[in-house]
């Protein structure tokens, strides 16, 4: 076939215009949430006096951080969507989250005595943390990846890890406010792994269904 | 691939923020439904991608008879990805990006594949300027592949030149169902080429 052959099929294709980007999102993340909130109801639910607890400053921090590192992963998505955008700064915002969780750790150090502190790591729902993070977060996982679909992710695997970050945090977010254990001991161990692992899933799974 | 954005077709000298702007608008109008803004776009894109594809090919040391083909690729993801495209962004890299993308894409898919002395294509090479004829045309290849509702619309629209209500009219089909076979194939044509891959 001719180039301008395919020149002229390709305009008389423009009249069928994708969705825009911030439709596909919208379009992508409203199922998505709903099954991990309907999942969440179901099987896990509020803890007790929930919003009593937001003047616990531990169990405050652990929320505010999991919808802050939603908020950056959101944003480094939408730029690793579009190609020619550089996602380097906001790759190095979503940084923000474990230095700030650093703090956490060095102020609960220095609150808690020492002979608590294995106590505070482990916690009381350790396995149940690892499991419900990624859970919670598969259906949020897939439908990124399918709003990354619909754009132009350059490298396939970094935006795949990055769906698995924002999904992880939905999860957490979630989780968070389930769980009764706010120590950042805690969250620093077995939330990082829970979400360490969907973003490695995610990785895997960009590199097989980003490419274009 | 900087240089290959500072000359337009004819030659005359255009810098290379000017040509992005204008590209801009072209895809500005097109994406707000001016068809024949959007056709304009992709021809003047064509000679810079197929110098790019070049130079690309060549510096792999790979024979640039497969440009056609990398142009060809690189046209249908342009314009299958072009909601990727931000309105209010600079247009330049977003193509650069795509372009950029879409060569290591055909490197990657020819490294292992076949191998052809460039000491056969030095006149080729040479030659520059406009459409080389294609050795191997890898779109009307996979457009054979094509299932046949989508392959007629294609290739009635591309090569007979027909438009959505002609092609419509002549296949007793409605104008919204040529819309969707076209866009379809068109989609299909970019799988082909992915599956491709080894």
């Amino acid at each position: 076939m001719k180039t301008d052959d395919l020149i002229r099929a390709l305009a008389a294709d423009s009249a069928t215009r994708p969705m825009s980007l911030p439709r596909a999102f919208l379009a992508a993340m409203i199922p998505g949430a709903a099954i991990a909130f309907g999942l969440y109801l179901a099987v896990l639910g509020p803890r007790p006096h929930l919003l009593g607890l937001l003047a616990e400053p531990r169990f405050l921090f652990k929320v505010c951080l999991t919808l802050l590192l939603f908020s950056l992963s959101e944003r480094l998505v939408m730029r690793l969507a579009k190609p020619g955008t550089d996602s380097h700064s906001a790759a190095l915002m979503v940084l923000i989250v474990p230095l700030l969780l650093v703090a956490g750790i060095a102020a609960e150090l220095l609150l808690v005595p020492v002979d608590l502190w294995g106590q505070r790591l482990i916690g009381t729902n350790a396995l149940h943390c690892l499991k419900s993070i990624p859970s919670l977060g598969l259906a949020p996982l897939a439908a990124i990846l399918w709003f990354l679909r619909q754009g132009a992710p350059e490298n396939p695997g970094r935006a795949g890890a990055a769906a698995g970050l924002l999904a992880g945090a939905m999860g957490a977010a979630l989780y968070a406010t389930h769980c009764p254990d706010d120590s950042p001991l805690f969250v620093a161990v077995w939330y990082t792994l829970a979400i360490a692992f969907l973003s490695a899933l995610g990785a895997v799974m960009g590199r097989r269904l980003l490419r274009w | 691939m900087r240089a290959a954005w500072s000359e337009s077709k004819d030659g005359t000298f255009v810098s290379g923020g000017e040509q992005e702007k204008q590209w801009a608008l072209l895809m500005r109008a097109g994406n707000a439904g001016d068809g024949e803004s959007y056709r304009r776009l992709l021809k003047q894109v064509t000679p810079v991608l197929r110098a790019a594809a070049r130079r690309g090919l060549a510096s792999a040391g790979m024979a640039d008879t497969d440009a056609e083909d990398v142009v060809q690729e690189t046209l249908l993801a342009i314009h299958l990805k072009r909601q990727s495209w931000d309105e209010e962004a600079p247009f330049g890299p977003w193509l650069r990006a795509i372009a950029r993308h879409k060569m290591i894409d055909a490197l990657r898919r020819r490294g292992r594949g076949v191998s052809v002395s460039i000491d056969a294509f030095t006149e080729v090479l040479a030659d520059g300027g406009g459409e080389p004829d294609m050795l191997v045309d890898d779109v009307g290849r996979h457009l054979d592949d094509l299932p046949p509702g989508q392959r007629t619309i294609v290739r009635a629209i591309a090569v007979d030149g027909a438009s959505i209500g002609e092609a419509a009219a002549r296949f007793s089909m409605t104008n919204g169902a040529v819309r969707v076979a076209l866009h379809r194939g068109l989609a299909a044509l970019a799988r082909k080429f992915r599956e491709e891959q080894p």
